[in-house]
């Protein structure tokens, strides 16, 4: 049978043991009809109705002005049932939206999706996992027609939509630009000139533009207010870090990056991440680059895709598998 | 997570002291607050960062607006009492060089 059928009945039921008794129990009892009544979506109106008519059957002696009071009582309540009616259709609108963000996402995954390159001499893996549902993180690989590998990794601050809009942006340039132009100094003025004219003023981009050439076995690279990545020499054991200074793009249209070079030897690593992976919080306080270093250590000859999962794997462990930021690590090892 | 921010108007400038942390939850407030200000013609804003914990790149975001929008408005930034770790964030975006900051927190003009 349904509650609304049955709810007069309860409703006096319950009304009855209060007024003899007083009972916790009837408290109790009239919190679940509460729930019960929400969950039919009985309005404030229809309770106090509801009431109205309960009491009358109850105590017919009741006073007359004790009852008119009660047609006031209902009056007043009907705005409240419409501010609830609009409640409820506003939660209804709210799934809708999450839905489409949660489409829109998806979508943003495809539109944005990069091919890590194959290639000879140089083994590649990528690992993002964005803290919400759009990632503020990106990066993304061109292959060029002589053999070279261009990578890019940014962190677009700002997050949601407009971080994912400004994304796409950034992709489309990328791809359409002119094959003689793949310097990363290059790439990141003319970024930094399609950033600076179209985005709005509090968002900017942190990039790592890098040129991987399989001839000459040079890694050259320039940031843009970028987390500097590492460099893990196989001859020393040492790792350094890949410093390079360089405005944010977005901020300033005439900045101008300087290039620097670093040579490739077989086993040497070139790690590249986001400020998730540095800023990375843990319960004794931030990640200390000797921790991060330690775990690459550990993984070091693995594949570069494992390597790059399993830091991860580590990472994640040591922050209780809560991210707080978008994680995003990549990396190059030179095979033969 | 959780963010104090005081402000301090003088005739010459206009002093924020902020504490706590300033991450993708508290940036927010802190732009919402500290924005008016930028918008005055040649405000100079001085920003005491001592009492920062930690700041993300959201949080570096929200100076970045405030520097925009001072430069529009001819106005002046002076960060103070920033930290290692911040003067490090500070380093990195490059913004050290197009910014005033002074890393101690007796910050002099």
């Amino acid at each position: 049978m349904n509650f609304r059928d049955t709810m007069l009945d309860e409703y006096k039921e319950i009304l009855k043991t209060y007024i003899n008794d007083q009972t916790e129990q009837a408290l109790y009892m009239s919190q679940k009809f509460s729930r019960k009544s929400i969950e039919y979506k009985i309005s404030p109106e229809e309770m106090i109705s509801l009431h109205k008519t309960s009491i009358m059957e109850l105590e017919p002696e009741l006073s007359e002005s004790l009852l008119l009071s009660l047609d006031i009582l209902l009056e007043v309540m009907m705005s409240y049932g419409l501010a609830y009616r609009e409640h409820q259709s506003l939660r209804t609108i709210q799934r809708e939206l999450i839905n489409e963000i949660e489409v829109a996402a998806s979508m943003q995954q495809t539109l944005l999706g990069t091919q890590i390159p194959r290639i000879p001499s140089m083994d590649i893996g990528a690992i993002s996992v964005p803290a919400k549902q759009m990632s503020g993180d990106y990066y993304h690989f061109v292959s060029h027609e002589n053999g070279a590998i261009s990578v890019a990794i940014a962190d677009i601050i700002g997050k949601g939509i407009p971080a994912a809009l400004c994304m796409s942006m950034i992709k489309y340039s990328m791809d359409s630009m002119p094959e003689d132009s793949q310097a990363p100094g290059d790439v990141l003025e003319r970024l930094n000139r399609v950033v600076e004219q179209n985005v709005d003023p509090t968002m900017f981009i942190t990039m790592f533009s890098g040129l991987y050439n399989p001839e000459t076995h040079i890694f050259s690279y320039s940031s843009a207010g970028h987390e500097p990545g590492f460099f893990y020499h196989a001859d020393t054991g040492v790792f350094d870090e890949m410093q390079a200074k360089g405005l944010l793009l977005g901020v300033d249209k005439k900045t101008k990056y300087k290039e620097y070079e670093q040579k490739v030897e077989v086993g040497d690593i070139i790690l590249l991440m986001s400020d998730g992976v540095t800023e990375c919080r843990t319960e004794e306080g931030f990640l200390e680059v000797d921790t991060l270093i330690g775990y690459i250590k550990k993984y070091i000859h693995l594949d570069a895709q494992d390597i790059a999962d399993k830091v991860y794997k580590e990472l994640e462990y040591l922050q209780d598998f809560q991210l707080r930021d978008d994680f995003t690590l990549i990396i190059l090892k030179r095979t033969s | 997570m959780n963010i104090s921010i005081d402000v301090q108007e003088q005739e010459q400038q206009t002093t924020i002291t902020l504490a706590g942390e300033i991450d993708a939850y508290t940036a927010p407030k802190l732009r919402e607050t500290a924005f008016p200000y930028t918008e005055k013609k040649e405000a100079n804003l001085v920003v005491d960062l001592s009492g920062v914990t930690y700041m993300d790149s959201t949080g570096l975001g929200v100076f970045v607006g405030l520097f925009k929008s001072l430069n529009a408005n001819d106005g002046t930034m002076q960060l103070v009492g920033l930290s290692d770790r911040l003067k490090r964030l500070f380093d990195i975006t490059g913004l050290a060089d197009i910014m005033n900051i002074n890393s101690g927190s007796e910050g002099g003009v």
